[in-house]
């Protein structure tokens, strides 16, 4: 009865995790392969990986929107840690009252869903584009300057700080150092898992965000690869072998991140709720 | 009382500083979430095409009742709430107790591999599955070759196939995302309390609703939020595996209101109201959840 019922517990889970990990296999498997053997449905790697890619460097801005993706996640990450980290620290060290409100009324953004903020942040960025078209529709900056501070990561970093020990607060003060200071040379250093698990979050969501780039990226040149694989994607005649190298080049980033820091991502994406 | 005075001095620069760290994110989040819902529910009594937008009272809110295409979206996108939150939720707690079990083997392959869709984005897995679940694609070969069906199934072209489609994709991109919050819960329950169930001879059932679901339930309470607020925002799925399509039939409000902004004559008034309805949603729903799980606490 007990062999039994492990039996179906490893079948269950096997079953899942083979459908879980197929898509993948199956797309790394055809980006391999030519567009009619994928359509004719095979399943064995092939040798066409080179002439796949080489189509797709010569056919579209692989490079561009693959710079142009490194460009802002990257930037969205290290400003997003910056600016969450300074309000978390703020809001645990320097408690107050008023701040405990404030904080909460920042956490009510969190339940401000983007599709009703979308249409007002389009109209903000476009007015702006007539004063500053460096930073209205079409720029980095306008990708970014929305996405940049998220409640749940001033949230994150509230959390953390919670356990990090106040007596190298007050050591810091005996020092001399000022409150910036400590900041910068004591807590950071300390912190360094949750920066990592914070950077983990923030970079995957940033590389993978579609809708708002989608709204404000409009011309070729800054298109990132959420964009460029959905304009592939979006054609008639889907050159499958093709397409699939370019969905497999942008999840290698994500899928590095993962599998080098799978503690801290996991750690980043639970952080809130421990 | 200098002593007494200096101190104070202190306290008052520290309050200063404290605001300074802060001051940043707090500007931010004013301009970036709470200006624009302003915005929104201003623009959401006015009419008009462009940036040439009038006054017009509640019109576009009645507007709303009237409207074929909102109602559409509104009732694909309560089907997927409906069915896909609670089958993946219940799957990703099933699943999660499994691997909880301190004699299961190849734990960490299990988990690591039914976490996997998550680091694919949304953008991507979508094509993905378009492909596999075209009129040609694997997944109908498959089932033809295994004779489980004798003809294609329409998995993206038939109305009703399209959302089973959309549903499969977000329970696969979603469960091991809900299941990780289940495990890093169940890590923190103590076993001797599931001993102490056995001694008293309780089922593996009884034991799972009678310890499990009760001790986890702040934690589905905030699943099933979470899952409810993003799959009212559904989006790059249903964007990028069907358009919307066919017909409409896997529209969501998302996909609606983007489509009101920027592929139609840009309506940005009933957009708004449109964007507005998601909000009074998301209200609703959030506050029938906790009150579902508050009563039963009780």
């Amino acid at each position: 009865m007990a062999k039994s019922k492990r039996f179906f517990t490893y079948l269950f889970l096997s079953i899942i995790a083979i459908v879980s990990i197929f898509p993948f296999l199956w797309m790394v498997i055809s980006s391999t392969n030519k567009s009619v053997d994928v359509t004719r449905g095979r399943l064995l790697p092939g040798s066409h990986l080179l002439a796949n890619f080489q189509k797709l460097v010569e056919t579209t801005d692989l490079q561009l929107s693959l710079f142009n993706s490194a460009k802002i996640s990257l930037t969205t990450t290290v400003l997003a840690l910056l600016i969450a980290s300074l309000a978390g620290y703020g809001f645990e060290v320097f408690r107050s009252r008023t701040k405990d409100i404030v904080f909460n009324i920042l956490l009510l953004s969190m339940m401000i869903p983007f599709a009703a903020m979308m249409v007002p942040l389009y109209r903000m960025f476009a007015s702006i584009s007539n004063v500053a078209p460096g930073i209205g529709i079409d720029t980095m900056a306008s990708v970014i300057l929305p996405t940049v501070t998220t409640a749940f990561l001033i949230f994150f970093f509230r959390q953390s700080t919670k356990m990090f020990p106040k007596e190298l607060l007050e050591a810091g003060r005996i020092d001399g150092l000022s409150e910036l200071g400590i900041f910068f040379r004591i807590y950071l250093p300390t912190m360094k898992t949750t920066y990592a698990a914070g950077a983990i979050i923030t970079f995957m969501s940033s590389w993978n965000s579609y809708l708002w780039p989608l709204i404000v990226l409009q011309t070729p040149q800054t298109k990132t690869m959420p964009l460029l694989i959905s304009t592939l994607g979006s054609g008639y005649a889907p050159d499958y072998g093709m397409i699939l190298i370019a969905i497999v080049i942008g999840t290698i980033p994500t899928a590095l991140v993962f599998f080098l820091m799978q503690k801290q991502f996991v750690a980043g994406m639970t952080g809130s709720v421990k | 009382m200098r002593n007494a005075n200096s101190n104070l001095n202190i306290r008052r620069k520290g309050v200063l500083t404290g605001w300074t760290f802060v001051l940043l994110s707090v500007v931010m989040i004013f301009i970036f979430y709470f200006y624009p819902m302003v915005q929104a529910l201003i623009m959401s009594f006015q009419t008009g095409t462009g940036s040439n937008l009038e006054f017009t009272g509640f019109s576009n809110y009645t507007r709303l009742f009237d409207d074929s295409m909102f109602i559409t979206a509104v009732k694909n996108t309560f089907i997927y709430l409906l069915i896909q939150v609670p089958v993946m939720i219940i799957l990703a707690l099933f699943i999660s107790v499994l691997l909880n079990d301190s004699k299961l083997k190849f734990k960490g392959f299990f988990r690591t591999a039914i976490f996997l869709p998550c680091v694919t984005s949304l953008v991507a897995y979508s094509i993905v599955f378009k492909y596999l679940f075209a009129g040609d694609g694997l997944v109908n070969s498959m089932l033809l070759n295994l004779h489980l069906i004798d003809t294609p199934i329409g998995w993206i072209t038939d109305p009703f196939w399209a959302k089973i489609t959309i549903i499969i994709a977000i329970t696969w991109r979603w469960t091991g995302y809900n299941m990780i919050f289940y495990l890093s819960a169940l890590q923190n329950i103590d076993h001797s309390i599931y001993e102490a169930a056995r001694i008293d001879g309780a089922s593996a059932t009884r034991q799972f609703f009678g310890i499990t679901v009760p001790l986890l339930k702040p934690i589905i309470l905030f699943t099933s939020i979470t899952s409810t607020i993003g799959t009212l925002q559904l989006f790059d799925e249903v964007m990028n595996i069907t358009k919307g399509g066919p017909g409409n039939a896997t529209l969501t409000i998302s996909q609606y209101i983007y489509n009101l902004s920027f592929k139609y004559s840009a309506d940005f008034g009933y957009a708004a109201t449109v964007s507005y309805s998601i909000v009074i949603m998301i209200i609703l729903l959030s506050f029938l959840q906790f009150k579902v799980a508050g009563d039963k606490n009780g």
